[in-house]
């Protein structure tokens, strides 16, 4: 037994743990202090997962491999990102509590283990891990009614997608007698042996996952809950957890069903394309930046799907260059919108952006990068996360996506360049009260990733290749 | 070494003056340019004699790489061999003297002159540059190099509209010609899979037999290229057809036409010509062809400079029937005595420009010659350089026209073919025609009565020596110019001289066969020239009332040639009033109601979906769960009936 494979979980999780025992026993608020040792958590969990060896733990239900390895790092990433930014925002709102970034801890921890997981028993337990914690992280600013709502919503609906998802691995089990990924992978070499029963475990496995990634047509949570829960939770949904579950669903469909990609491409393709037209249509109308957002990852997850459906391993390194992109894009993007506080009072109205450019210039051309990257404009990143995307879809032969991508791009680009328009020429609002400078060092460090990934982005893809190399083989 | 510092100090000059120009002021820029331009004119003769003299061996230097897709390669390269040297040589030392002269000439002008120096050394850049050209992508670039500075300096007054007019004219005519030549180059690529001279001109051989077809007809894959190629040369060199452009040209200030359109840029065609020998030497139809051009518009052009009023519109023309000359060379096989009279013509036609110049600034830019006469007293400097100017162009021995126009004449004759004998009648009627036009210039300038007004007179003066020692410079070229080359470009050994920079073919003798030509064929061209400097003197001089009477009595031919054959009009009608007409269907139809239509249709269709869609999202959560639910019925329904 090979424990030391999951040191970075196991520590990540004991640090939890003293951080909670911690905050509880100290009297007065220890908020911050909390948040401190969260984030040296990750960074010492990061360390560890870089440096850590490669191989199978507990008795092969556990891997660590450059794929876990590399998501794994993103995760930590993207919540050590969307755990700053909630530290000045939570106390300006007055919802700041210890708990949160141990709940954003834990969360983690279950997403790390997801991005390990071997096995379909593992793959549940970090997935319920992560869920459990972001129930309660949905319905934080417990006094607000839409926080309650968004936290009920998604509880609601995230047992509904969970319980699918143990149908479908119960049916899976049923079906082969085995839970183990490789071993079904080794079962399915021949694709014609795949009964009936297996086929419908795979979908309801295929759907389960899909919902944490909120691709059409089960997506209707996200905009409700991106919505209604606090800003930094936002954040946090829309980056960390989004990788998780694509990791998820690459390794399981990647490995264990990797043979038959014949069989589910097409409902992959049709997920991604549904997911690419809401996510640019949808969003046209909204006001609201949130939502708009939350409609703007819908058609993201729907591009990186296109990595996806094309079931090879340069389409997976297409999709984890774009998970990469879109965390820092996205961080960003809300780090932005983090900012937009009158006395105290969060704004979340696309028109509360009005003449920015002049209030407030530097936040201005940051986001201007950023909705410049998410329409995929080059050279910013974006326009490359599309690139790799595309390309793998065009060598694939997948050309439709290709094309639906490019016009669902030309769409988006429509209601991104708006903010843009209303940023720089409608007549100026009332000026957002002075950035913290958390949130000024997040925009930053991201807004510089993402307008200058082009002149970098070597060992990205680099380190990509690695971990899709795992895949699909 | 020389020879790359000849080609660069031009652009270094031109850079300096077009972007530091505001900053380190007029007299600094104009500075930069001219030291660039001497510098060059320094090297780039000496380059030539290191060649002609020296006898260093022919080279290319190669500056790096330019294009790499797939097998599609081009180089950065200069090529060292006696044409461009001689060419070099030439462009360099005739540019640096206009340079010189600009001083003076644009000195009155009250914009500031770092735009004109600047774009005058670009303009010189590019020229060396489609000289020294190593291969056909070099050489484009520095034809549309040309053609570009051509189309700055033609429009530089840019707030006179018939200057805006003249450039863009010029631009588009060359455009249009730009095209052939573009897919003469593409398919040069596709048959040779190279546009290298290296590895072109050895290959032509092999290719001689290959077939290129389009429409369902086959023609010769050489003998296409050729006439690609000729017609692209026809559009820079103002061949018949093309021509339209070079009368306009002369909007632009005179330095810019004794540049571009006298000494440099419309040679390039017949350049183009020699330097593509080894291809159109297996092109004996295209050849023929270039002939028939090159001869019909020499005595084209010719009856329009008898006619025109203008001075320098009358030396324009006179430029159109040189070139043609030098193309009907090109043409029987003489690419030497072709580029021998490019060499000398840019001496004394760069000279006839600049003392035009020179007359319209004495006389406040007075450019109606029958609004002058009797100037030969006012500014005899300018009197002088300009007979010498005319008498080289006529070709009196023993001055440079003499020696290279002979040539051409005598080709035509020694070719012995029938195109061959047309070109001989068309250039021998041509040297008739520039004889009297030269001297009807001459005459109704600088002799005879003064009809210029009192006022005019008055301020009449000559040129300061900033503008003076440039024509005398040049006259001393118009003088010597044919003398001195004469042996190297088309004497006995002539083989030796060229070194294989000019290719003649196997069955080519015609450059031997000039000296054996009939003692006639040689004393024809003196004899009518002095003949039409007779007619003229009788007509201008002796009786001066005699024109007009002619013009009455011959109405309809007068008028025809006085509109230059209405060939402005036949273009306006062909194709300038149907392309406006198109372009208006085109912009309200196509562009504003299609075009534009279409997207506006497109984004309302969009928009009105996404309302449609939103409409979904109620907040209920049963309507969330029982959405769920359907799409994985109709996933499983999907996934059960694919498989």
């Amino acid at each position: 037994m090979n424990w030391t494979l999951a040191l970075p979980e196991i520590v990540l999780a004991c640090i939890g743990m003293a951080t909670l025992i911690f905050g509880v026993l100290r009297k007065q608020d220890s908020t911050l202090l909390c948040t401190m040792f969260t984030i040296g958590g990750f960074v010492i969990a990061g360390f560890l997962v870089y440096t850590g060896n490669y191989g199978f733990g507990f008795h092969g239900q556990f891997v660590a491999d450059p794929f876990s390895a590399f998501n794994q790092v993103l995760i930590l990433s993207g919540a050590a990102l969307s755990t700053i930014l909630a530290l000045d925002w939570n106390r300006t709102q007055g919802i700041a509590r210890f708990e949160f970034p141990v709940l954003m801890l834990f969360s983690t921890v279950g997403m790390m283990i997801m991005a390990s997981a071997s096995n379909l028993m593992t793959l549940y337990l970090g997935l319920e891990l992560q869920s459990l914690a972001l129930y309660v992280l949905a319905s934080f600013a417990r006094d607000d009614l839409r926080s309650s709502e968004a936290g009920l919503k998604y509880f609601v609906l995230s047992g509904l997608a969970s319980g699918l998802l143990l149908y479908g691995m119960s049916l899976v089990y049923g079906f082969s007698g085995t839970m183990d990924l490789a071993s079904l992978h080794e079962l399915l070499v021949q694709p014609t042996s795949a009964s009936p029963g297996l086929v419908v475990g795979i979908v309801f496995v295929l759907v389960g996952l899909a919902f944490k990634v909120s691709a059409v047509p089960f997506h209707m949570w996200t905009p409700d809950v991106y919505e209604g829960a606090p800003t930094p939770v936002t954040v946090f949904f829309a980056t960390a957890p989004k990788v998780a579950a694509m990791a998820l669903l690459l390794r399981v469909m990647g490995t264990s069903f990797a043979s038959l990609v014949g069989a589910w491409q097409l409902l992959v393709i049709i997920v991604s394309i549904c997911s690419m037209l809401l996510g640019a249509v949808a969003a046209i109308g909204q006001t609201n930046i949130k939502r708009l957002m939350a409609y703007s990852s819908i058609g993201h997850m729907g591009y990186a799907l296109i990595g996806l459906a094309v079931g090879t391993s340069s389409g997976v390194r297409g999709v984890l260059i774009y998970m990469v992109i879109y965390v820092f894009m996205t961080a960003g993007t809300f780090g932005c919108i983090l900012a937009m506080q009158r006395k105290g009072k969060a704004v979340e109205k696309i028109s509360d952006l009005a003449g920015l450019a002049s209030n407030d210039p530097m936040l201005a051309m940051v986001l201007t990068v950023f909705m410049f990257s998410l329409a995929g404009i080059p050279p910013m990143s974006g326009f490359f996360a599309k690139l790799y995307i595309f390309l793998a879809a065009v060598q694939g032969g997948l050309w439709t996506l290709a094309v639906v991508g490019v016009l669902t791009s030309v769409i988006g680009a429509f209601y991104y360049i708006r903010i843009i328009k209303v940023m720089y020429f409608d007549a100026p609002a009332e000026r957002f009260d002075a950035r913290p400078a958390s949130l000024s060092f997040v925009v930053a460090a991201t807004g510089l990733f993402t307008g200058f990934f082009f002149l970098f982005p070597a060992p990205f893809v680099s380190a990509a290749q690695a971990a899709a190399a795992v895949l699909f083989r | 070494m020389l020879f790359s510092i000849a080609v660069f100090a031009p652009l270094a000059g031109a850079l300096v003056s077009g972007l530091l120009g505001k900053s380190i002021g007029d007299k600094a820029a104009m500075g930069a340019s001219i030291l660039g331009m001497v510098i060059a004119a320094i090297c780039g003769p000496l380059a030539f004699f290191q060649m002609s003299v020296g006898g260093a061996d022919p080279s290319v230097i190669d500056l790096g790489t330019w294009i790499e897709s797939g097998r599609f390669h081009v180089q950065w390269a200069l090529r060292y061999d006696t044409l461009s040297a001689a060419m070099v040589g030439m462009v360099s030392f005739v540019a640096m003297l206009i340079h010189v002269y600009s001083v003076g000439y644009m000195g009155h002008d009250a914009r500031p002159r770092y735009r004109f120096f600047a774009y005058l050394s670009l303009f010189t850049f590019a020229m060396l540059m489609l000289v020294t050209a190593d291969n056909l992508a070099q050489l484009f670039f520095g034809w549309e190099g040309v053609g570009l500075c051509s189309y700055l300096l033609i429009g530089y007054w840019y707030d006179r509209p018939s200057a805006c007019a003249a450039a863009i004219k010029a631009f588009v005519v060359n455009r249009v010609a730009d095209l052939p030549f573009a897919v003469g180059l593409a398919l040069i690529f596709f048959k040779f899979g190279s546009i290298e001279f290296a590895v072109i001109f050895p290959a032509v051989a092999q290719h001689g037999a290959d077939t290129y077809a389009l429409f369902g007809t086959t023609y010769s894959a050489i003998e296409t290229i050729g006439f690609l190629l000729f017609i692209g040369a026809m559009g820079k060199s103002a061949q018949l057809g093309f021509h339209v452009w070079l009368p306009d040209a002369m909007e632009g200030p005179t330095p810019v036409s004794a540049l571009i359109h006298a000494a440099t840029m419309v040679t390039a065609g017949v350049f183009l010509m020699a330097r593509m020998s080894p291809l159109m030497e297996y092109a004996p139809y295209a050849l023929g062809f270039v002939t028939f051009v090159g001869a019909s518009t020499a005595l084209f052009a010719a009856t329009i400079g008898c006619c025109q009023n203008d001075i320098k519109r009358v030396i324009a023309y006179s430029t159109c029937s040189q070139l043609g000359y030098m193309f009907a060379a090109a043409g029987v096989g003489a690419y030497q005595a072709s580029v021998f009279h490019l060499i000398t013509h840019a001496f004394f036609k760069a000279l006839l420009f600049l003392s035009a110049g020179s007359v319209i600034h004495a006389m406040s830019d007075e450019q109606d010659m029958r609004k002058m006469g009797g100037l030969a007293k006012i500014i005899p400097v300018t009197c002088t350089v300009m007979w010498i100017g005319n008498l080289a162009l006529a070709g009196i021995p023993p001055l440079a026209g003499s020696y290279s126009k002979d040539a051409i004449i005598s080709a035509t004759y020694a070719s012995g073919t029938a195109v061959g004998m047309y070109a001989f009648i068309c250039t021998l009627l041509a040297a008739f025609l520039t004889a009297f036009y030269s001297w009807r210039l001459l005459f109704m300038t600088f002799h005879g009565k003064s009809r210029a007004d009192h006022h005019t007179l008055e301020h009449a003066h000559e040129s300061p020596w900033v503008m003076l020692a440039p024509l005398v410079a040049l006259a001393f070229g118009a003088v010597f110019a044919g003398w001195a080359l004469n042996a190297w470009f088309i004497g006995a050994d002539w083989h030796h001289f060229w070194n294989g920079a000019i290719f003649n073919g196997p069955h080519n003798e015609v450059i031997e066969n000039l000296e054996h030509v009939p003692s006639w064929v040689e004393g024809a061209p003196l004899i009518l020239g002095l003949l039409g400097i007779a007619l003229a003197y009788l007509m201008y001089i002796r009786n001066p009332l005699l024109p007009v009477r002619l013009a009455q009595q011959f109405g309809g031919i007068y008028r025809f040639v006085l509109n230059k054959w209405y060939f402005d009009e036949l273009y306006d009608a062909i194709f300038v009033q149907p392309l406006i007409r198109l372009a208006r269907v085109l912009w309200q139809v196509g562009d504003a109601t299609i075009i534009d239509g279409v997207p506006n249709g497109l984004a309302e269709l969009t928009s009105d979906g996404s309302r449609q869609l939103v409409k979904f999202q109620t907040g209920s959560l049963a309507v969330y769960a029982f959405v769920m639910l359907i799409g994985v019925v109709v996933l499983v329904g999907i996934f059960m009936l694919s498989r």
